[in-house]
């Protein structure tokens, strides 16, 4: 950073802080529109989400979420006009289509099994990283520089080397298409980052705290619960947050290893399909719902998250 | 950082008495780091370690995962043979190399144009790189489906897009369907989404560059033009070839995305290595086969990514 008021030869002209503004703004606004699409496909009607040309401007339903989160069947117009009038808003924004709800859909189900399995597998990599972490940082582990190494060496495995025994040692275990199942696989995923990021975030922290407290009484564990980890908090905050993005993004082992019970939701957005051709708005309120807690904790939480991507390139 | 000569405990133990030393910790620390460890390694064992152990058995077998009961035969190296001389699998390794020599090479050219933009410090910079790196922070399998919809010929906003700037029928190319096309409709979307990532590490190495080298170059009164190839790129350099090792590993093993977008389609246009190998595993049943190629494209990985990282090391020690 160049010492800010003061003139400095190497800050650059107003005339070039502008035009490289004006690129940036360019390319940001460029790079936002596939996903503004998403959104605002989510509120399309059929018709309108495949008109030519495609339309910015249309009057919002909510249709894609009903049939998002509806099952329906149509049935034959003669049926559907003896049917009482619609009970309720989405009921009658079913009918509109011609369709009638028979049920709610499999997406609120597998939305649930993303968040259980997302916070659970970031729950035990955070429990068990800050607990190596606070190992490796604090004491003298045998061998510790080879087994930091082996912890990161694991994450440049390619899943694909692993995926074949992990599918049949699961089927064996019983724990394919199980919560539990999943939330281990991307803790052992995740791990190696957690563990990382976390022993760089407890370096930073004194060693006197601790001993000032050790002094004082404290045992060991005392003095890492009272005195490290609420130190800690910040770091622990940023890499839960990595944990999560990650699990709750993966697919290639969800797909392989989740059917039903502990399905995500990357998975099974791509399968929603409507009554009669494929439901694009109802796809994109799916991916609406799933991609927008992501986006707004990018917004909210950008410090550490761009603090944990830089992070292996900066500490080398 | 690694290795501190006196640790907290020494320090510790040289303050206290030894008779309340015991008393104050408890356990030992070598027993509270071996406590604190076990776990992580054990989880990194059994589902890092003895996985990958167990593919390189399997792939030296002829082991059929939906077929349990089939008496199981070893026959060495056969399955390696039958992987390196189909002309199949050169096939998928030319589509893996066309996909990932383009998208390092948008990546980077975008990715360093931004960072170094981004680094002209204008106002607003900070919000700039947030919503940059939005995409990057996404699911990509949810993604790359929708991607299908933007690119559907006729009633598709990039097709309506393309259309308008160049004036040709939104309706007269496919991105996905066409054989010329698919495979860069695959690199556009890869550059849209990991293009950030890139930016992010330059910028990072941008920032690490110390002021007082150009404020020396300006006082010797080298030209811009010459500062930024003789200061600006050297240095930005290291972090530069960093970003296209970590993005060169994951487009090695690009399933997700792709498999969403295209499928591996047209034929085989797009079948990356890694989605025939899931098509081998887990469509057609042949577990000892595509465990012999699970290990086959590990080692090229690895070996590529260490040949690679001699040369960074190369370059940082410049």
């Amino acid at each position: 950073m160049s010492a800010s008021a003061s003139y400095s030869i190497t800050e650059p002209s107003a005339r070039a802080k502008w035009i490289a503004g004006l690129l940036v703004v360019l390319y940001t606004v460029v790079t936002l529109v596939p996903l503004a699409w998403i959104i605002s496909t989510s509120f399309k009607s059929g018709p309108d989400s495949i008109s030519y040309p495609p339309k910015v401007l249309y009057s919002p339903t909510l249709e894609g979420y009903v049939n998002l989160f509806m099952t329906r069947t149509r049935p034959a117009v003669s049926e559907l006009e003896n049917l009482p009038p619609p009970a309720n808003w989405y009921e009658k924004i079913a009918r509109d289509q011609g369709t009638i709800i028979v049920g709610p859909s499999r997406y609120g189900e597998r939305f649930l099994n993303s968040v259980i399995i997302g916070f659970g597998s970031t729950f035990l990599s955070i429990f068990l990283g800050t607990l190596a972490a606070y190992a490796f940082s604090r004491f003298k582990v045998p061998l510790k520089d080879d087994l930091m190494f082996f912890i990161l060496s694991t994450r440049m495995m390619p899943p694909i080397a692993v995926a074949i025994p992990i599918f049949l040692m699961y089927r064996t275990l019983g724990l394919s298409d199980t919560h539990l199942g999943m939330i281990l696989l991307y803790t052992a995923v995740n791990i190696s980052l957690a563990v990382w990021l976390l022993k760089g975030f407890i370096d930073e922290i004194p060693v006197e705290y601790e001993e000032a407290a050790l002094i004082d009484g404290y045992t060991r564990f005392q003095a890492f619960r009272k005195v490290v980890l609420p130190q800690a908090a910040t770091g622990i905050a940023s890499t839960a947050i990595f944990c999560l993005i990650f699990a709750w993004n993966e697919y290639a082992f969800a797909v392989l290893l989740t059917s039903g019970t502990a399905q995500t939701a990357p998975p099974f957005i791509p399968t929603i399909i409507g009554v009669g051709g494929q439901d694009w708005p109802a796809v994109a309120a799916g991916a609406t719902l799933f991609l927008l807690p992501v986006m707004i904790f990018t917004i909210l939480l950008r410090r550490h998250l761009l603090r944990g991507i830089t992070f292996g390139a900066v500490r080398k | 950082m690694t290795d501190t000569p006196v640790t907290p405990a020494d320090r510790l133990a040289r303050a206290t008495p030894a008779a309340a030393a015991r008393r104050i910790r408890g356990l030992s620390d070598q027993a509270i780091a071996w406590l604190f460890v076990a776990p992580t390694i054990f989880l990194l064992l059994a589902i890092n370690i003895f996985p990958l152990i167990w593919t390189i058995r399997l792939s030296f077998t002829n082991y059929a995962a939906n077929r349990p009961n089939r008496e199981v035969e070893w026959i060495g190296l056969r399955n390696y043979e039958r992987i390196l001389t189909d002309p199949d699998t050169w096939a998928n390794m030319q589509t893996t190399a066309h996909f990932l020599i383009w998208t390092l090479f948008f990546q980077v050219l975008i990715g360093f144009t931004l960072a170094w933009l981004i680094n002209r410090k204008f106002r607003g910079n900070d919000l700039a790189t947030t919503l940059i790196v939005i995409p990057m922070m996404l699911s990509p399998a949810v993604v790359g489906n929708f991607w299908t919809f933007l690119y559907q010929p006729q009633i598709g906003l990039f097709n309506y897009v393309v259309a308008f700037f160049t004036g040709v029928d939104p309706g007269s190319f496919e991105m996905i369907g066409s054989v010329k096309l698919a495979p860069w409709s695959i690199i556009i979307v890869d550059t849209w989404m990991w293009t950030p990532f890139v930016m992010l590490i330059c910028l990072a190495g941008l920032r690490s560059i110390p002021d007082y080298i150009y404020e020396a170059a300006e006082i010797d009164r080298a030209s811009p033009w010459r500062q930024f190839w003789t200061i600006t790129v050297p240095m930005a350099l290291p972090f530069l070839m960093l970003a296209v090792l970590f993005r060169g590993i994951e487009n090695f093993k690009m399933f997700d995305l792709v498999v969403l977008l295209t499928g591996g389609g047209p034929g085989d246009e797009t079948l990356l290595a890694s989605i025939d190998l899931k098509r081998e595993a887990f469509e057609k049943w042949r577990t000892g086969y595509s465990s012999a190629y699970a290990i086959i494209l590990f080692v090229t990985v690895f070996g590529l990514a260490s040949i690679y990282v001699k040369a960074l090391n190369k370059v940082k020690e410049r």
